[in-house]
């Protein structure tokens, strides 16, 4: 017999999700990103139609997510490192929380800035 | 006299949970329910236990979905609105009902070459290790397992490879790495570096998180693939 969600809701298995869903999701936007370089190396002025495009609220809040993903994907990867390569015991779920709150202070700077 | 609704799995691994209403009583562990129910409602009823203190990690089982030794499982702390499911622990072949077989589970201790293998003879003077040496503490810090394979059980490795050796014998093989006594540390380390070794772990953390005896087979693990990779840079395995 297999276990259901009940075994596995625990908030080591949620960084897990959040690691691997991320990396999903950041794989799935790569081959846009490739098309909009490959704009730039086509002429400017295609470049500067799609940047124009992409200063539209809902394209700014996609990059938003974006780049909520690339931190939540790079604190998850920093922390699996840590992980395994530090001596750790009781600290490990400080380092969940510091990796969620510094995917949440990017999210932020990226929305004051943009 | 307040009660509690009680679904309890029946059969193998086909099989269907079967209702019973036990009376709610203090201080009652999940173990005390299912002995209730044994021994007054349906003596039919296969369940294992044998030291009811925590010691010998024969009684656990899948209460309201997560895997707990069952003898000191207070019903206070795991009854959601006066009910509890009891099922057999996953990832294991259930034999009847609340049992299920260990065998495979213990083959992989075995497999990861769980036995102390030691060099020194009758007419040695005893090891002499100090309690606060380093490997002496990451020895402790996994000693206390009593197999009651409440990790393996919640462990998704297992499920999705059957060759796992899971978190309990992972465990086991590096408080024997940390045994400087151990004379068997090359073949253990080639042992548990393979496909179905320490390498495939996830790092869910889901047997850390069940262990009942507060051990996390996760930093043994963490400490078996530093360990294996140095061997291999090193050429010994
Ligand atoms: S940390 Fe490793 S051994 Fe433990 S439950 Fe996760 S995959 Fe299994
Ligand atoms: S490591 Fe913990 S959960 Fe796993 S068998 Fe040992 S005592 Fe049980
Ligand atoms: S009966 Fe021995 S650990 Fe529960």
């Amino acid at each position: 017999m297999k276990s259901d969600f009940r075994a596995r809701n625990h908030p080591a298995y949620w960084a897990f999700l959040a690691h691997r869903v991320s990396g999903v999701l950041l794989s799935l936007f790569l081959p846009l990103h490739f098309w909009a370089l490959g704009r730039a190396l086509q002429g400017e002025a295609g470049l500067d139609a799609f940047l124009r495009w992409s200063e539209q609220p809902l394209v700014k809040f996609a990059e938003t997510v974006l780049v909520l993903l690339l931190a939540a994907h790079l604190t998850g990867g920093l922390r699996l490192l840590a992980l395994e390569f530090l001596a750790w015991r009781d600290w490990q779920k400080g380092l969940l929380a510091a990796a969620a709150g510094l995917t949440l202070v990017a999210g932020l700077l990226f929305l004051l800035n943009v | 006299m307040s009660t509690l609704s009680v679904s309890v799995w029946r059969g193998t691994e086909s099989g269907r949970f079967q209702e019973f209403t036990v009376p709610r009583l203090a201080s009652q562990t999940v173990l005390d329910v299912v002995t209730y129910i044994q021994r007054t409602l349906d003596p039919t009823l296969a369940y294992r236990y044998a030291c009811r203190v925590g010691m010998c990690g024969s009684c656990a089982m899948t209460v309201n979905g997560r895997a707990r030794w069952t003898c000191r499982t207070h019903v206070d702390n795991v009854a959601q609105g006066e009910r509890l499911e009891i099922a057999p622990l996953r990832n294991l072949p259930v034999v009847r009902d609340l049992v299920t077989d260990m065998t495979p589970f213990f083959d992989k201790w075995a497999g990861a070459r769980g036995r102390f293998q030691g060099g020194a003879t009758r007419k040695d003077d005893f090891a002499r290790v100090a309690p606060g040496s380093p490997a002496r503490q990451l020895a402790d810090a996994g000693i206390e397992c009593i197999g009651c394979g409440a990790c393996y059980s919640s462990c998704d490795v297992v499920a999705w490879n059957p060759a796992y050796l899971g978190p309990a014998a992972l465990n086991r093989a590096w408080t024997l790495v940390n045994d400087v006594r151990d004379t068997g540390n090359r073949a253990r380390l080639a042992a548990v570096a393979g496909d179905a070794g320490c390498h495939a772990c996830h790092t869910h953390m889901s047997c850390s998180e069940r262990c009942p005896k507060q051990i996390s087979p996760t930093a043994s693990i963490a400490g078996l693939k530093r360990a294996t990779m140095e061997a291999a840079l090193k050429g010994e395995i």
